[in-house]
């Protein structure tokens, strides 16, 4: 125990003046997730706004040939550039970016529609860029909007009951509650706070094994009368206490962040405050061990920095495999789901987002397999260093 | 030290036996491959042999490692440090996993400082150290606790004319005071220099098992080398 203790205490005291670890644990881990998920909630606020608020801008082409639909246009509020480009020219001007939307009207139209045939328009978008085609789909609208009208008025002159010609009427009713609506923003939230806990372990356990040997001193470690398992232990130790700063850290960032960001604005309530990210830490914390029994066990096999680098930011990709897995199925909350670490973790804190009740046999269940399978990892990686090829 | 060994089906060791005593510096002596660190390795316990047992003091290595190591220094062929502690606390850090209290560990660091000239980068980071200061270093780390018997693996490589001088000077120190200094090489100026035993060891066996000037009586070579490429031609032959 003592020996363990003297592990840890060297660990913890020797990254403490590695930059690349103090990097990694304090700086880059825990706060890469907050930066980035105040980002991207701006950003959709900001395109939220946009939509909404902004009049669509369309380029027309061969306006002279529909003059009812260019007032038509004009009066939902359309903001029309005229141009003269032919279909060629509208295509590579898209494409280049030079214009998000052209409409273009042929020489055909106005005999067409006199005709009462279906007249011709040419709706030239990139489906690619998110932007453009939610422009592309209102522009769609306004269109379907006047040739209905059109449509109802020949109906009417005719002497047929336009209704007819609308056989069902489709009501939209969302039930997606503001919280509701905010989960899966907050998903990405939950991963990077599981993240930020890896992040903060990963170069102290590829320093306390790939290191020890490609620096040469692992045969010198290997020959005192000390236990393995001592060793280990005091290894993986000062690795879940990295995680844990990392944790912390993480979650005081996503408080200022929360605290920043109006997620109100975008229909959206969830309230991490203080209270909330105690309950977190202490949600993740079960999680803190058996991620460093993990990274350690897998650099254990590892012969040099780089390998280790290579296998550990895979393992940095394992918490989002039962995330992801959840939101395409959209589990909710079971207590069967809390023997999977990380994904009991995740639906924890979102339920806590969500205002939900927790059980709190779930909270139990989900920290003791955590601690079951970083239990297991332990052994395993001790069994590992009591054996020869441990030596390289 | 009474160490006798006997080894099996490893490829590397065959049936391998000597014994280095106290008070004396015992040179493991063979070319590249020939066993020795596999030898070494066994010897403090990192390598568990197919068959046959290794004894410090008397103790078994495999059945009571910890005891047995704990009269052991070791000395590897790869003898690293870590780079962002200072060296006073790299051997600090070894003592204190052999349970020497903090108070003994320090004085011991101020002594090996003063007997191995470390005095000038005792408080400096690993990081910059030379190879000499290294070795320095590294050899502190094996004698903080003390040890009755030390094992070390090719300690001169990459050490210059004067780094060897001294480390010379440090194991006939540690002979002068009875311990058992047992050391391979591939040099054999070295070992014919400093050794009282030479143990020369090929393709895994003991080919000579005597003290330097017993072999060249037997050989009746002039020089050590001789008697070693004799010895050497000898099984060579055989084989």
């Amino acid at each position: 125990m003592r020996a363990l203790f003297t592990v840890f205490a060297k660990e913890f005291m020797e990254n403490l003046r590695d930059r690349r670890t103090l990097m990694s644990a304090l700086l880059f881990g825990p706060l890469f997730g907050p930066l980035l998920f105040g980002l991207m909630v701006s950003r959709m606020l900001n395109q939220n706004v946009a939509l909404s608020d902004e009049p669509l801008k369309l380029t027309i082409s061969g306006s002279e040939y529909a003059p009812g639909l260019t007032r038509y246009l004009e009066a939902q509020g359309v903001k029309l550039t005229k141009a003269n480009l032919s279909e060629n020219e509208a295509q590579a001007a898209v494409r280049g970016g030079a214009v998000p939307i052209v409409l273009i009207i042929p020489k055909e139209y106005g005999p067409r529609f006199s005709a009462a045939t279906p007249a011709p328009v040419l709706l030239v978008a990139d489906s690619a860029d998110s932007q453009t085609r939610k422009s592309a789909d209102r522009a769609r609208i306004i269109l379907g909007g006047y040739a209905s009208s059109i449509a109802q008025l020949r109906l009417q002159v005719r002497g047929v009951n336009p209704l007819l010609a609308v056989p069902v009427a489709v009501n939209d009713v969302d039930v997606a509650t503001p919280t509701g609506r905010a989960v899966v923003v907050l998903g990405f939230m939950t991963y990077f706070v599981l993240f930020a806990v890896l992040m903060g372990g990963l170069y102290l356990a590829i320093d306390s094994t790939a290191g020890e040997r490609e620096r040469g001193s692992l045969e010198a470690l290997l020959s005192l009368p000390v236990a393995r398992s001592s060793l280990v232990g005091g290894k993986i130790l000062a690795t879940c206490a990295y995680m844990c700063i990392s944790l912390a850290l993480s979650l005081t960032a996503f408080v200022c962040v929360f605290h920043f960001v109006p997620l109100e604005r975008l229909g959206m309530s969830a309230n991490l405050n203080t209270g909330t990210a105690l309950i977190f830490f202490a949600i993740c914390l079960p999680f803190v061990p058996l991620g460093a029994a993990l990274m350690t066990f897998v650099a254990s096999f590892t012969r040099s920095y780089r390998e280790a680098q290579t296998y550990l930011t895979t393992v940095l990709l394992v918490p989002t495999l039962p995330i992801a897995f959840a939101s395409i199925y959209s589990l909710k909350t079971r207590s069967s789901l809390m023997f999977i670490p990380s994904l009991s973790q995740h639906l924890l804190m979102t339920s806590v987002l969500k205002d939900e009740a927790v059980a709190a046999l779930d909270v139990w269940v989900s920290a003791a397999a955590s601690l079951a399978v970083a239990l297991v990892l332990m052994v395993l990686t001790a069994r590992h260093w009591r054996r020869e090829t441990m030596l390289g | 030290m009474n160490l006798s060994k006997r080894f099996g089906a490893i490829e590397a060791v065959r049936d391998l036996s000597f014994t280095a005593r106290d008070g004396e510096i015992t040179g493991l002596l063979g070319a590249n491959g020939a066993g020795k660190s596999t030898c070494l390795r066994m010897l403090y316990g990192v390598l568990t042999p197919d068959s046959g047992r290794a004894c410090i003091d008397g103790i078994d290595i495999r059945g009571e490692t910890s005891k047995a190591r704990a009269h052991l220094g070791v000395l590897p062929h790869a003898a690293g440090l870590y780079g962002n502690l200072t060296a006073r606390e790299n051997i600090h850090y070894f003592g204190s996993l052999h349970g020497i209290d903090g108070g003994r560990s320090r004085s011991r660091i101020t002594e090996l400082a003063r007997v191995l000239g470390m005095e000038s980068f005792i408080d400096r980071r690993a990081k910059s150290f030379s190879q000499g200061q290294r070795i320095k270093v590294a050899l502190a780390r094996a004698l903080v606790h003390d040890p009755g018997n030390i094992v070390l693996d090719e300690p001169t490589n990459g050490l210059d004319v004067m780094a060897i001088r001294n480390l010379r000077d440090m194991l006939l120190a540690l002979k002068a005071r009875g311990r058992c200094v047992l050391f391979s090489s591939h040099v054999m100026q070295e070992v014919a220099a400093l050794c009282d035993r030479v143990v020369i060891i090929g393709h895994g066996k003991v080919l000579a098992d005597a003290t330097v000037q017993s072999i060249r009586d037997q050989s009746g070579a002039a020089s050590l080398e001789e008697a070693f490429l004799q010895v050497l031609g000898e099984t060579e032959g055989v084989n």
